[in-house]
């Protein structure tokens, strides 16, 4: 058995204590470990931005970040946004403006701008576009996600 | 054809449970005592394997076993052909080498895999790979395509005579008629670059053997369960029933994901039956560049006949297709290439022949346009070079020689990759060409914005190209509709889906067939245990063969229920009606019957069942067209190039399609922008890039370069059209990789005209900025 390291984080707000190898990813200990499956995993080299998690409130790529690189900090996954019957606003934008398809991108880009509009709740479309030129999409071209985070800032402005 | 849903944008009914993450991918499945596979691949593209060691890796602990070409004697066999040949096209000669499920003697591309660890995690069976020591003999590379061909090459499979792969000439009127007949003959050289599908989730499998029940189950991201089901139980001597497979939630497709019997299902169907364990294998992003299937790569010799007044009268188009180390997939994408190279235009002398050649490279298979982009730049580009002779505008060129409103159906002569001639069954290309010049504002831009912009100095440009795209083609697909005693409705069909919103739009065409509400119809996609027949998601064919079949056995069940309540309504069946989740009579609406209790008493308990009818609320039906619907349309961009960086932003693009009738509009758009992402990284930055050794030298992100969000358009404009496919009863055509296709082409024509005071021309896609300034700089002689 290799080497083991004993790692505290918090996760959507729970408290996790494990035993992880040094070299474990972040995303591989969110997705496997913890199985919260919802993180997805598109290039292992930090480039396509799937895995966007936040830690300590600020969007990160959990790919390129071992987990005992995340020992007493806050994590913030997908799966601490909305539910099917109470979606946070930026889901009920993507859903509204068909800024999904196959889905499996979306949680990146969720993730990415939560943190974003956060801090730029009224942004421009330049600036909608440089937010997100860090997660890639194959399916939808971006340009319904570009109407979606308009929408989404509507939505979290008139909250 | 409308309907309550037909012809509605409603929401996507998976997107709530998709977007809180409570679905599942591949990778999120976890099975007990499921084990993990890794790859240990060639570092070379071409060479002997002398010796292999594995010695170290079988002693690491975690490891259960690690398998080579030796271990798995007789199984290790050249794979099906996963497209049959294409007997139907007289002349066409092939030879098929399919793939292999792990080399074997010898290594034919950079990535194909020489042993295969299982192990107890991931990290451990790649930490294994990195204990295997495999002796090398190098041999010299196969890469450039026409050299592939000459003699003295070395060879990709030694015991042919040649790397010719096939061959196929087809010919419509008489290319040394056109010659004749023309004022000019004009000749130009093209090249098309190799794109990756680049699917956000990776390819992937997992399979487990039930010792006791004899029975197989398969997840896989693969875009044919039906095919992987089949070729599975024949390989390991299973009946198809004893082998399910299940596509989970799929992050895209793109056409990689067709394939079966690579090496990964191959080795693991049978490793999981010999160790009795689930095993999983998830690709990583550096095997999806080296070793999945990748697409195209042809040099074209093309010359094309006119008159001076720019009609044309002949085009022939002479190419070489790079098949890469195997060819499985056979000639579908250069068939594609072929048969799309002139259906917008009226050319009545027409000769194309291609040779297929093997390469010491990945393994070509299809990837959204699959082939077809190919020959519309071709066909894009020869009409801009004829226009530049000429002294006429792009516009009117096109315009002179587009097929007109009345000629449908029109017969093209050629077979294309459905082995059926070519037939247009209908659309208006010259509408959605002044529909495009509309959008775009063409005649404002090139009159009055462009003179402006460069006279300040701007590199302003416009460009415009025609498309058409065979879609919806056979064999056929299958569909089950069965409504349930819960008044609720679940349709299965044997199709896969990889994002297409098949389980909106296909409930839409259901609900309004049983006058249910859409959010009661669950739609099954890609699961062999719920129905196993069908071809798979390929050719833009979704909704228009699966949808269809989904139509023809709802229409089935709904004829069952107004026949059954007829009986107990005591009406008859043309008065009576589907709606509201019951069968009433039309002007008694108090007088019905719930659709579930109705399904209830479809399946009699006592008495007899009346001959010749069937139980239940459901019925099975199948469809498969006489040759495929074609979809066509136009776009055109506007564009700046920055002159001292030759960096291009795209300003506006305008696009007219004709889907025929769009079962969801708002899905369609999306299918388009989708389309447009990657044509732009096709025209631009997208490009598998291999070196003389066969090295491929753009494997990650960091070097194959994948558009983002601020790579499109500043707008986007789409025009619609609805000239409905007199071939299917709603009127469909597919729709899937029409944005691909026309980008390449309007693109190099809108950058040439940008920097038109260069003169520059360009002779392929993937339009890089570097290299754009290569061409600027050889233009001026430079």
């Amino acid at each position: 058995m290799a080497q083991t390291v004993k790692i505290n984080v918090t996760v959507n707000g729970e408290q996790v204590e494990r035993e992880v190898e040094p070299r474990l990813l972040l995303s591989d200990f969110i997705r496997h470990d913890l199985g919260l499956t919802g993180t997805h995993v598109g290039c292992e080299h930090g480039l396509c931005g799937a895995c966007t998690i936040l830690m300590d409130g600020e969007a990160v790529r959990s790919c390129t970040i071992f987990a005992v690189q995340a020992d007493g900090h806050e994590l913030q996954t997908v799966e601490s946004l909305g539910t099917p019957d109470n979606l946070h606003p930026i889901q009920q934008a993507f859903i509204e403006k068909h800024a999904l398809q196959c889905g499996f991108c979306t949680p990146g880009f969720l993730m990415t701008l939560v943190d974003y509009l956060g801090d730029n709740p009224n942004p421009t479309e330049e600036e909608i576009r440089e937010a997100i030129d860090g997660n890639f999409c194959r399916c939808t071209g971006y340009f319904n996600i570009i109407e979606a985070v308009k929408l989404a800032a509507e939505k979290m402005a008139s909250h | 054809m409308a309907g309550k849903y037909v012809h509605q944008s409603i929401l996507r009914l998976e997107d709530p449970e998709l977007i809180t993450a409570r679905v599942q991918f591949l990778d999120d499945i976890k099975l007990p005592d499921m084990l993990h596979a890794a790859f240990k691949r060639s570092d070379y593209a071409h060479a002997r394997i002398k010796s292999i060691d594995v010695s170290e890796a079988r002693k690491l602990p975690g490891v259960i076993g690690v398998y080579t070409a030796e271990d798995f004697g007789d199984y290790v066999k050249p794979g099906p052909l996963q497209v049959p040949p294409p007997t139907a096209i007289k002349g066409a000669t092939y030879v098929a080498r399919t793939t292999m499920p792990i080399a074997k003697d010898k290594v034919r591309y950079a990535g194909e895999p020489v042993a295969i660890v299982i192990a107890e995690s991931r990290y451990i069976a790649e930490d294994a790979c990195d204990l295997i020591y495999v002796d090398y003999e190098p041999l010299e590379a196969v890469v450039d395509l026409e050299k592939a061909l000459q003699p003295g090459s070395p060879l990709v499979h030694e015991d042919l005579p040649s790397n010719e792969a096939g061959h196929v000439r087809q010919e419509r009127g008489s290319w040394e008629q056109a010659v004749k007949e023309a004022d000019l003959v004009i000749k130009r050289k093209f090249f098309i670059n190799r794109n990756a599908g680049a699917a956000l989730e990776n390819r992937g499998i997992i399979v487990q053997w039930d010792k006791h029940a004899k029975q197989m189950t398969i997840w896989c991201g693969t875009q044919s369960v039906i095919a992987l089901r089949n070729q599975t139980a024949a390989r390991l001597g299973l009946f198809e029933s004893q082998v399910r497979v299940i596509t989970p939630n799929m992050g895209g497709g793109f056409g990689p994901k067709i394939n079966t019997s690579l090496p990964d299902d191959a080795l693991i169907t049978y490793l999981a039956m010999k160790l009795e364990r689930p095993i999983k294998w998830v690709e990583d992003r550096r095997e999806n560049f080296l070793a999945t299937t990748s697409e195209r790569d042809q040099v074209h010799y093309c010359e094309i006949a006119v008159k001076r007044d720019g009609t044309i009268v002949g085009l022939k188009d002479f190419f070489y297709h790079n098949s890469g180390a195997y060819n499985p997939y056979m000639m579908t994408v250069p068939l594609n290439s072929q048969s799309h190279t002139v259906t917008n235009y009226r050319v009545p002398n027409f000769l194309t022949e291609f040779y297929m050649v093997f390469t010491n490279q990945m393994i070509v298979t299809p990837v959204r346009g699959a082939g077809r982009q190919y020959g519309v730049f071709v066909m894009e580009r020869m009409l801009d070079a004829a226009a530049r002779e000429l002294g006429m505008s792009p516009v009117e060129i096109r315009r002179k020689n587009l097929l007109p409103a009345n000629a449908y159906p029109y017969y093209t002569n050629i077979i294309g990759q459905d082995f059926v001639e070519g037939v247009l069954d209908s659309g208006d290309y010259p509408s959605a060409f002044e529909k495009t010049l509309e959008l775009i504002e063409y005649d404002r831009f090139v009159n009055e914005v462009q003179p402006k912009l460069r006279a300040q100095g701007k590199k302003v440009g416009i460009g415009v190209a025609c498309f058409s795209e065979g879609t919806g083609v056979g064999p056929y697909e299958g569909a089950r509709v069965t409504v349930g005693g819960n008044g609720k409705v679940v349709a299965s069909t044997g199709y896969t889906s990889q994002g297409q919103a098949h389980y909106t739009t296909f409930a839409q065409i259901v609900a309004d067939q049983l006058g249910v509400d859409v959010k009661d119809v669950k739609i099954i996609t890609g699961d062999t245990g719920y129905f196993g027949w069908g071809a798979g998601t390929f050719a833009s064919r979704g909704i228009t063969v699966a949808g269809t079949a989904t139509y023809m056995a709802a229409q089935k069940v709904r004829q069952k229920a107004l026949k059954l309540a007829s009986k107990i309504l005591e009406a008859p069946e043309e008065e009576l009606e589907l709606a509201d989740g019951v069968v009433r009579v039309a002007d008694i609406p108090s007088k019905f019957i719930a659709l579930g209790d109705l399904a209830n008493l479809a399946n009699p308990m006592r008495g007899t069942m009346e001959p010749g009818t069937e139980p239940g609320l459901e019925a099975v039906a199948y469809y498969g067209p006489p040759y495929g619907a074609t979809g066509a349309g136009c776009m055109a961009i506007i564009l700046e190039v920055d002159p001292e960086t030759m960096q291009v932003s795209m300003e506006k693009m305008a696009m007219v399609h004709d889907c025929g009738t769009p079962v969801n509009p708002m899905v369609v758009d999306g299918q388009i922008h989708g389309g447009i992402q990657m044509g732009i990284g096709d025209a631009f930055y997208e490009e598998l890039i291999y070196d003389e050794n066969g090295q491929l030298l753009t494997a990650s992100f960091m070097d194959y370069l994948f558009p983002q969000a601020t790579d499109m358009p500043k707008k986007l404009v789409l025009g619609h059209m609805e000239t409905p496919s007199p071939l299917n009863p709603l009127g469909i055509k597919g729709v899937g990789e029409a944005g691909a296709i026309p980008v390449p082409s309007a693109f190099a024509q809108a950058v040439e005209n940008a920097l038109q005071d260069t003169g520059v021309e360009f002779d392929r896609d993937t339009l890089s900025p570097s290299r754009i300034f290569t061409y600027v700089q050889m233009a001026k002689g430079a």
